[in-house]
């Protein structure tokens, strides 16, 4: 009789440990849907690069001017699941150099390495995967024409289980995937514009939105403002809602992500700084329709506990 | 009993007055500083959008002005330890963790607001040139100094 439970026992841990590596395998984009990309072109490609923030965090840690193009990583992220360390991903031998476009795409839109490993979500991809496939053929272009960096970056530090890199996949089955965030009934042109620059390269609901405890993000909160991802702080409701951005204009927020500066002149701070050094960059009417976008979505409460 | 809350009410009697003599509440002192360079940006500031016209008085103005108050923040008056909390501050504990580093950050700040106004820009080009300049220091020292709340 014990035997008989025994073997059930592990029959069963087996069968859930089997369930385990299935449903958490990593899965990569249809090769068919990258085929289909025209070869990159790095101009419009800088121009995503921008968009997507990646010196934000792959520059090396208090770089400024031209040296924000050195991709070198080692920037950390400290948070409640342990410090996460930003890759090199310049192109050379030490940062992403051997890759494919194809690596980068899956990378990009599926947090899948070369590899076969899950990215941390740290790295958002989440974002991302909302992008269009030729953006990132043009990204790829131009990442190729930047400095290359020999740094090796340090190992993330993560508490268990987090550390448990294959868990990811369960957790991408709750919270990765390509479709919009919301609709926005009668979207002009500028709208869809801002819609896609917001919700994919731009990345802005990873740290504008509240997120459970274990990092998915409340889509029905979207852009309420949350708790400071790292560190102390909070970072603000960017919807119309309490303490949010109700009595902006679309030019004051097209200005504060141009020039830093908010309607009543306070400046932005925290890493909102190194957004809006990327965000000079873009072209006026991308922080037009980013601007229109904000304003056109659902207004929420704040997205952490009153201050 | 009397004189032995005197005794104890004298430590507090005297923090209360050494600290009105001195002048204080930094915390008070600074947001309304941060606040008055505010206004004086947002003189200058659409005149570097293109919504105002340039003019060089104006313009010459309001760099003073700012220059006048950029010199005025003194990181061991104004953010002295003890006021790290309290009173709604939203200045990050790294002014305290790394103070020769804020205190650089605040140094270079008050050279570029002191060179604008040297500069007395007399068109609008040399104008957007200075403003940018100095107006960099403000997300500079905000993204590691300053910390939001709301």
């Amino acid at each position: 009789m014990i035997r008989k439970l025994l073997l059930l026992v592990i029959v069963a841990a087996l069968g859930g440990a089997a369930g385990f590596w299935f449903l958490s395998a990593p899965s990569r984009v249809d090769p068919a849907r990258l085929a289909a990309a025209a070869p990159g072109d790095a101009g419009r490609g800088e121009r995503v690069f921008w968009a997507g923030g990646c010196a934000s965090c792959h520059a090396a840690p208090g770089a400024s001017g031209d040296a924000r193009l050195v991709l070198a990583g080692g920037h950390e992220l400290v948070t409640p699941f342990g410090t996460f360390v930003t890759p090199n991903i310049s192109p050379s031998a030490k940062g992403i150099g051997s890759w494919s476009f194809e690596d980068l795409a899956n990378a990009m839109l599926a947090g899948v390495s070369p590899d076969g490993r899950h990215y941390y979500p740290a790295f958002p991809y989440t974002s991302y995967a909302r992008m269009q496939v030729q953006d990132i053929a043009d990204l790829y272009a131009y990442l190729k024409t930047l400095p290359p960096s020999d740094n090796v970056a340090a190992d993330h530090r993560l508490r268990f289980p987090y550390s448990v890199r294959r868990g990811l996949g369960l957790w991408k089955r709750l919270y990765l995937s390509s479709d919009p965030v919301l609709t926005v009934a009668g979207a002009s042109d500028a709208i869809k514009r801002g819609q896609y620059l917001v919700e994919g390269p731009g990345h802005c609901g990873e740290c504008h939105t509240p997120r459970n405890a274990i990092g998915g993000v409340d889509k029905s909160r979207w852009l309420a403002g949350a708790k400071a991802p790292e560190g102390k702080g909070v970072v603000p409701n960017i919807t119309g809602g309490e303490g949010g951005i109700g009595s902006w204009s679309e030019k004051d927020i097209a200005y504060a992500l141009e020039s830093g500066f908010t309607p009543d002149f306070d400046s932005l701070g925290g890493s909102m700084t190194d957004v809006v050094l990327n965000m000079a960059h873009l072209e006026p009417a991308d922080r037009a329709a980013i601007a229109a976008y904000l304003k056109a979505i659902p207004a929420h409460p704040r997205g952490f506990a009153a201050p | 009993m009397k004189r032995l809350i005197a005794f104890a009410a004298a430590p507090v009697l005297a923090i209360a007055v050494f600290s009105a003599a001195a002048g204080a509440d930094p915390i008070a002192d600074r947001q309304a500083l941060m606040k008055d360079q505010g206004k004086a940006v947002g003189s200058l500031a659409p005149i570097a959008k293109g919504e105002k016209p340039f003019d060089a008085a104006a313009v010459l103005a309001a760099l003073s002005k700012l220059n006048e108050d950029a010199q005025k923040i003194d990181p061991a008056a104004l953010f002295p330890a003890g006021t790290e909390t309290g009173g709604e501050t939203t200045a990050s504990p790294k002014i305290w963790e790394d103070n020769a580093g804020f205190t650089a950050a605040v140094n270079k700040y008050k050279a570029d607001a002191a060179a604008a106004a040297a500069a007395k820009p007399q068109d609008l080009a040399s104008f957007k040139l200075a403003f940018a300049q100095v107006s960099q220091n403000c997300g500079a020292c905000h993204q590691t100094y300053r910390i939001k709340k709301n």
